[in-house]
């Protein structure tokens, strides 16, 4: 797990209700509220797609919403920018190749 | 579309945009503020180490603590904020067209528009620098101080000024290990106080060196570092490898200007703070009688600067609408001006000063 529950100055990490997501296939669990991005990577999971030609893999680059480097199909919609996209209970996130399709 | 009216519209609920509301809010106009983001405050709260400055600036108080208190004050005064809500454009100098939720359009007609939609982080490219691991330093930053997520365990950092020296001590704090920090220029560029304490946590240091190369299968496994001749050309030969899974690039930040610029703010470029920004006066007014900017996007500097930018903005800006009398204006603009004169001071603030001086005149100038 790649969570800080505990630091020097913000403390222990605060208990949450935790929720299930479903990434490309795998049941993964995430803090309730968190960005989708902050949960993969909890879960060790760091690339989010594939680039269209050459399928290179592309994860996380500004953590803001600014540079759309961390975009993945969230519940069919491709292009959803996860740094910025609060996860929810049985969300289906799929790693997505080039600029994805609607499903 | 629904079409809304406000006294003032505050675009960014950062440092500068927080601070511009309240003010404006305690002046006594009607101010709506609204923020792309789910929570309010923008960079403020991954800053939790002590800030700079006079006791009247908050120095030894963290930006998260600085933030909450912020956010007290906006309630007490019933600011009323939007989250999830996304400025797109500003037209006729006065309108607001914004998205809500992502799903509904909505115009506010504002007397007074306060734009502080920040900066966005500077990359440099290098074979392997898309992998997977490579990062801002300020998306490091929010992974551990905000999402409470570590993004690696072995850091290089990229960049020593105080975005860089501070995130590596952050991330050392945070139970990472920071591997390396590279910079390209022969001399350090942080504030001393940051760049001791992480000296001190044993971290080697590489001025005059870049990083050459990521290398790894699918993520970062390692980085080639090289080092730099006087004129920043790479000697060849002199190249080593360390083993990091994650690379921070902390060179810099550019202010987003896209919403000024759009809405016909006159540029000018100013390098020492990041590049082009919109033109202003010491009001913190641009070339449009209507359009006030503060913060980052009126030129990079740190959150202790923009939030007196902010308060800056939002007072001239409640004054020109009448809301406070002259000589109010006066007494107030008076020490804002000196408190944020007090943060440009020093070797480091000096320049950001005389940059910030040309904006001005070229302002007076040109108009
Ligand atoms: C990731 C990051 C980390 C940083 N860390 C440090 C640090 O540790 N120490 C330091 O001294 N400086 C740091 N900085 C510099 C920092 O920019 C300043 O310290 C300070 O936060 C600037 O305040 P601001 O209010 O101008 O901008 P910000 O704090 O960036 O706030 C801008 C806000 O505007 C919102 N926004 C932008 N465009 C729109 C739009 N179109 N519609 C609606 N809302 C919009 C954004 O979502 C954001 O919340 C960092 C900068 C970044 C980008
Ligand atoms: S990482 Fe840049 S938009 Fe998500």
């Amino acid at each position: 797990m790649n969570r800080i529950t505990d630091h020097p100055i913000l403390g222990p990490l605060e208990e949450a209700e935790m929720v299930d997501i479903i990434v490309d296939g795998q049941v993964m669990q995430a803090r309730k509220g968190e960005m989708i991005a902050a949960a993969l990577m909890a879960n060790g999971k760091n690339t989010f797609r594939k680039t269209v030609k050459r399928e290179e893999p592309r994860g996380i680059y500004c953590g803001i919403g600014r540079c759309t480097d961390c975009v993945m199909t969230v519940n069919g919609i491709p292009n959803v920018r996860t740094c910025v996209t609060e996860v929810e209970e049985g969300m289906v996130i799929q790693t997505q190749i080039g600029s994805g399709e609607w499903q | 579309m629904k079409r809304l009216k406000r006294d003032i519209v505050v675009i960014g609920s950062g440092p500068a945009g927080l601070c511009a509301a309240i003010e404006a809010a305690r002046s006594g106009a009607a101010v709506l503020l609204v923020d792309e983001n789910a929570k309010i405050g923008g960079q403020l709260f991954k800053q939790i180490h002590k800030f700079f400055g006079s006791a009247d600036h908050r120095a030894g108080v963290r930006g998260i603590d600085i933030g909450e208190q912020l956010l007290r004050q906006a309630e007490e005064l019933a600011v009323e904020v939007w989250l999830n809500c996304e400025a797109c454009g500003i037209f006729d100098e006065k309108t607001v067209w914004m998205v809500r939720d992502k799903e509904h359009s909505v115009a506010v007609e504002a007397q007074r528009i306060i734009i502080a939609t920040g900066a966005v982080e500077n990359s440099i490219n290098f074979p392997g620098w898309t992998l997977p691991g490579v990062m801002g330093a300020g998306a490091a930053q929010t992974m551990i101080n905000i999402h409470r997520v570590l993004p690696g365990h072995r850091v290089l950092m990229v960049g020593s000024g105080n975005v860089g020296v501070i995130v590596s001590y952050q991330l050392l704090q945070a139970g990472a290990t920071v591997a390396a920090i590279v910079e390209a220029a022969p001399n350090l560029g942080g504030y001393g106080v940051h760049t001791a304490k992480v000296r001190r946590a044993g971290v080697p240091f590489y001025t005059s060196h870049t990083v050459k190369e990521a290398r790894g299968n699918g993520h970062v496994e390692r980085a080639v570092l090289v080092k730099l001749d006087s004129q920043w050309n790479q000697v060849p030969g002199s190249e080593f490898e360390v083993e990091v899974d994650t690379i921070c690039i902390a060179t810099g930040l550019t202010p987003a200007v896209e919403l000024a610029f759009g809405s016909g703010c006159r540029p000018f470029n100013s390098p020492p703070l990041g590049g082009l920004v919109p033109v202003h006066d010491r009001m913190m007014k641009s070339s449009i009688d209507s359009i006030y900017i503060a913060g980052d996007v009126s030129g990079v500097e740190e959150a202790s600067t923009a939030m007196e930018e902010g308060r800056i903005a939002g007072l001239s800006a409640a004054h020109s609408l009448g809301t406070i009398t002259d000589q109010m204006f006066a007494e107030r603009l008076e020490q804002l001006q000196h408190n944020v004169d007090a943060l440009r001071s020093g070797m480091f603030g000096q320049k950001r000063r005389e940059a910030k001086d040309a904006i001005v005149r070229s302002y007076g100038v040109e108009r």
